[in-house]
């Protein structure tokens, strides 16, 4: 395989079909949400009845002309919808309410991160369109039960260039353009739910050639893992397919994902005429300069250029920074405990993605549905900083600020936590310790002085964290040499 | 005088002077239709217990001093295309013969607004595709000006019942002519509005971006009222529903100072000679009125019927999709696969011309004829809006004939779809350009057949051209009405 690898170039593009948050579904009224009892979410107009008609949701639209901006594309002011022509079940109109020919965002790119790099992918287009409802294949029932509560969901479809060159490289992409739906808050993306899915294209060329090979399509591949294994499954398909002299053809497959194989659903003879032609039910429609540009200025600062500023700004390393600014809402607590600029950036971000993020992992909760502020937090860390309280200590403050709403002064207070810093006080607890600790006095005069940092230890954790550790190994180093 | 032969306008007002009740009205109505729809054939569902339900409610509102809606108490007939709440709306295809809409259309709501009273719903020709009425899958209406001839199409229901008096009003719709032919060849009043003047909420869609509802009647007064019920914005549910109020018809004592524009394009072959015949004299009626009469030129008009057949055969071929057996209407065989479903749904559900329409718009969107057809005859449309613009620089009506014949035999054109399509010849432009237009009767043939006039006005002139059409009726003494 890794011969394989090294002859041939995987070349990878994805349509991202993202489900928006909007409160109602793209065309009618229904409540736009996941999860309801079956055919309760659905009115004449979703589900297709004579003579209704479709009324465009122009929250959809600002969503869309949002996740355009955030992409760097450019902006169509005029567009339309068109009909895609099909026959299915669980499409009731047996035709989609997409866009053809003019996208409301075109010409893009994202820059995303893989090892460490900067590497910039294209976005073709953005374009909206309805979703289908959903078919349900019962034992109790002989034929296929149709659940309409999925109909008219709005989506985006975010189509990418050819411009990726691994399954890794994909599966940052899909992540990356998850992310920045969650930052913008214009979709859920719970892939478990459907609600972000990937159709993958593949192609592989021998190394150094400038022509693409032909391209398989994998449909509705919905994780960061299945996008990963598709492709490192279709790659390795396809260059074994051309070492043993074959060629590959334009196809439709399936990637089945638990049994990590996938198989041809159409070729490029079945293909379908989706007789695409303008929606006459609704009118060319005009967004002003002004609501444009008012939608640009909303686009919040993303997680890529989020995590090269930390890095630049605040000397984080990549991986720290990356992991911070992944997550909308603790980037933003962080950026305004930044903003208080009280104390050491560095400081406040090793407590962000150490304890603080595994608190809020360990209870799954976010950040924001916490008592924990930035102000708070910054006030601990200043408290650590001006040396009132160790960092022992602190972690008790910080579990105490996430149990009920308190000041760590507070805390302190209240738990007696303030740092001892007068030798006086200390003096007992060292005595006792070197009293106590007999080998590691007894190493530690054999030359291995590295135990220096363990009977410090001792001496913290029988001051209940409260004594000064700098304070304390001065202190250790003294008496141990009077012995 | 019998009730059911009087006007709307009447009626309302002896209605309001309480010198008689709605349920008087709708007894009368109910009684004649009894007594015509043998011959007629006009209606595929008469309700009557619905009807004098809602006419004893109107009496209820009035005893109780209640202020009562501008239909109040007067019956309207509604092509069976247009969805009604709990009663049959069957496009008069056996695909929709069992579908009840759980939903009103958005005229039928501003109907029971007004008070009015709907006594049933009237045939036509399957999914508004015809020319003649005859493409119903359940019966042929005559035209009762001569029961052996069609009323035109589509909507000949809608222009039988009200010719034949079994109602003062109806609504029918307008996709290339389907109101207006059937008004010219029963000799009634019959409006098809500026594009987006009337909801097309609940209508069953045959072509989206042609179609439009409109109105029915004997008189141009009573054209006016209904419309006035019917048109308004209803931008919560039709995206194509334009801002638009109708102000009623412009009073006119004469015609001085308008200008009358003849498109010599709509005179030319295929009109017969006794129809140009009478336009032209109802012409020479206008100018006496005081119009000044100019020629125009419309040089794209020979192209529009051609342009007409692609945009509405593509749009039918994808509005008419959804009729798959499987959410409701006819449903064929359930035991094959998914395609057995579909081929013998829509093998068995669909009449002849709808088929035939289908597979041309299905054929115009294909991969590869694109460009050649749907795509060109959009160009066309542009150009023909272009060229009414121009015309209505120079002119403030327009006036042609309505159809190029008078009412043909049933059964003349039945195996000639191109030749019943060329009664459209004169009506389709008004659509592809988004105007609108009426038809009002001019006389009749030397048969004693009806001949319309047909006038067409820039987008959102009804008051204009209603008033142009009320002066010209005052001047003729009225319109004759069939007797039966």
């Amino acid at each position: 395989m890794s011969a394989l690898n090294e002859k041939y170039e995987v070349i990878v593009g994805l349509e991202i079909h993202a489900e928006l948050s909007t409160k109602t579904k793209i065309f009618c009224g229904c409540k736009n949400a996941f999860g309801a009892e079956v055919n309760t979410l659905c009115c004449p107009v979703c589900m297709g009845m004579p003579g209704t008609l479709p009324v465009l949701n122009r929250q959809v639209v600002d969503y869309a002309v949002t996740m355009g901006h955030a992409l760097g594309c450019s902006i169509n002011r005029v567009s339309k919808n068109d009909r895609k022509n099909y026959y299915y079940p669980d499409l009731p109109k047996a035709y989609q309410i997409s866009q053809f020919d003019v996208p409301l965002c075109e010409n893009g790119s994202l820059d995303i991160l893989v090892n460490g790099e900067v590497k910039r992918i294209g976005i073709t287009r953005i374009h909206i369109e309805e979703d289908a409802g959903k078919l349900i294949h019962d034992d109790s029932f002989a034929g296929s039960l149709v659940d309409f509560n999925r109909c008219g969901v709005p989506l985006i479809e975010i189509v990418s260039e050819p411009d990726m060159r691994s399954a890794e490289e994909a599966k940052a992409y899909m992540e990356a353009i998850t992310n920045i739906l969650l930052y913008l808050g214009i979709s859920d993306a719970k892939m478990q739910e459907g609600s972000v899915r990937a159709d993958v294209n593949v192609s592989v060329r021998p190394k150094g050639s400038a022509e693409f090979g032909t391209r398989t399509e994998m449909k509705n591949v919905n994780s960061f893992g299945a996008v990963y294994r598709a492709i490192q499954y279709e790659a390795n398909r396809q260059m074994e397919e051309l070492e043993k002299g074959g060629v590959i053809e334009q196809e439709t497959r399936r990637w089945d994902d638990a049994k990590g194989v996938n198989f041809v659903l159409r070729t490029k003879e079945d293909a379908q005429d989706y007789r695409y032609f303008p929606e006459p039910d609704l009118l060319t429609f005009v967004l002003s300069e002004e609501h444009v540009q008012k939608l640009k200025e909303s686009v919040p600062e993303l997680p890529v250029a989020k995590t090269l500023r930390y890095v630049k700004e605040f000397g984080l390393n990549q991986a720290d920074a990356e992991l911070l600014a992944s997550s909308k809402q603790r980037s933003a607590f962080f950026d305004a405990c930044v903003a208080f600029n009280r104390c050491d950036k560095k400081a406040l971000s090793n407590w962000m993605i150490g304890d603080v993020a595994r608190i809020l992992n360990e209870r799954r909760i976010e950040i924001d549905e916490t008592y924990l502020t930035p102000e708070k937090l910054t006030a601990m860390v200043e408290l650590i900083e001006n040396k009132t309280i160790s960092n022992t200590a602190a972690k008790t403050v910080l579990e105490e600020m996430f149990a009920r709403d308190c000041r760590p002064k507070d805390v302190v207070e209240e738990k007696g936590l303030a740092q001892v810093s007068d030798t006086g006080a200390l003096a007992a607890i060292v005595k006792d310790v070197l009293a106590s600790q007999t080998k590691a006095v007894e190493d530690y005069k054999n030359g291995k002085t590295n135990v220096l940092g363990f009977l410090v230890g001792q001496c913290m954790k029988a001051s209940k964290g409260q004594g000064n550790p700098a304070i304390l190994r001065e202190m250790m180093e003294q008496e141990i040499a009077k012995l | 005088m019998e009730l059911y032969r009087k006007s709307a306008c009447e009626l309302a007002s002896m209605l309001r002077a309480k010198e008689v009740s709605a349920k008087e009205i709708t007894q009368s109505v109910l009684a004649r239709i009894e007594q015509t729809e043998p011959s007629v054939d006009a209606f595929l569902s008469v309700n009557a217990e619905n009807a004098l339900q809602q006419a004893e409610k109107v009496d209820a509102k009035i005893a109780a001093g209640e202020t009562i809606g501008a239909l109040a108490g007067i019956p309207v007939a509604v092509k069976d295309n247009i969805c009604t709440k709990g009663t049959a709306t069957t496009c008069a295809s056996k695909m929709l013969e069992n579908f009840v809409p759980p939903y009103d259309a958005t005229v039928v709501e501003k109907l029971a607004a007004a008070d009015a009273v709907i006594p049933g719903k009237v045939n036509m020709d399957e999914f508004a595709m015809g020319g003649s009425c005859e493409n119903s899958a359940f019966k042929a209406t005559k035209n009762p000006w001569d029961l052996a001839r069609v009323p035109g199409g589509s909507s000949g229901g809608s222009a039988a019942c009200v010719a034949a008096c079994e109602v003062p009003l109806s609504l029918g719709s307008d996709t290339g002519g389907s109101v207006r032919c059937p008004a010219g060849l029963c000799g009634i009043v019959g409006l098809k509005p500026t594009y987006g003047a009337v909801s097309r909420f609940g209508l069953v869609a045959f072509a989206s971006s042609l179609d439009q509802i409109g109105p029915f009647a004997r008189t141009v007064d009573d054209t006016a009222l209904l419309f006035s019920v019917i048109s308004g914005q209803d931008a919560g549910r039709d995206a194509t529903s334009k801002p638009y109020t109708f102000s009623g018809l412009e009073k006119m004592e004469s015609l001085n100072g308008l200008r009358v524009g003849i498109p010599k394009e709509y005179y030319g072959e295929g009109v017969a000679a006794d129809v140009k015949e009478a336009v032209l004299k109802a012409v020479e009626q206008l100018r006496g009125l005081g119009a000044q009469v100019v020629e125009v030129s419309l040089p794209s008009t020979p192209y529009a019927l051609s342009a007409y057949y692609i945009i509405s055969s593509a749009e039918a071929s994808s509005n008419l999709s959804r009729y798959d057996g499987v959410k409701y209407g006819y449903s064929g065989k359930r035991d094959g696969t998914l395609n057995d479903l579909y081929l013998s749904t829509r093998t068995e559900g669909f009449g002849m011309e709808v088929k035939r329409r289908i597979m041309l718009g299905t054929y115009v969107l294909s991969s590869g004829y694109y460009d050649a057809y749907y795509k060109r005859a959009k160009m066309l449309q542009r150009l023909i809006g272009e060229e009414f613009d121009k015309a209505f620089a120079q002119c403030d009506v327009l006036v042609t004939p309505t159809t190029p014949t008078t009412a043909f035999r049933l059964g003349e054109k039945t195996n000639d779809p191109l030749a019943m399509y060329a009664s459209d010849i004169c009506t389709t432009t008004a659509n592809i350009a988004g105007l609108p237009g009426v038809s009002v009767p001019c006389g009749f043939d030397s048969q004693g057949l009806p001949i319309g006039m047909q006038l067409l006005g820039p987008k959102w002139s009804e008051s204009k051209l209603l008033g142009v059409a009320k002066c010209y009726e005052t001047a003729v003494g009225g319109f004759a009405v069939k007797e039966m």
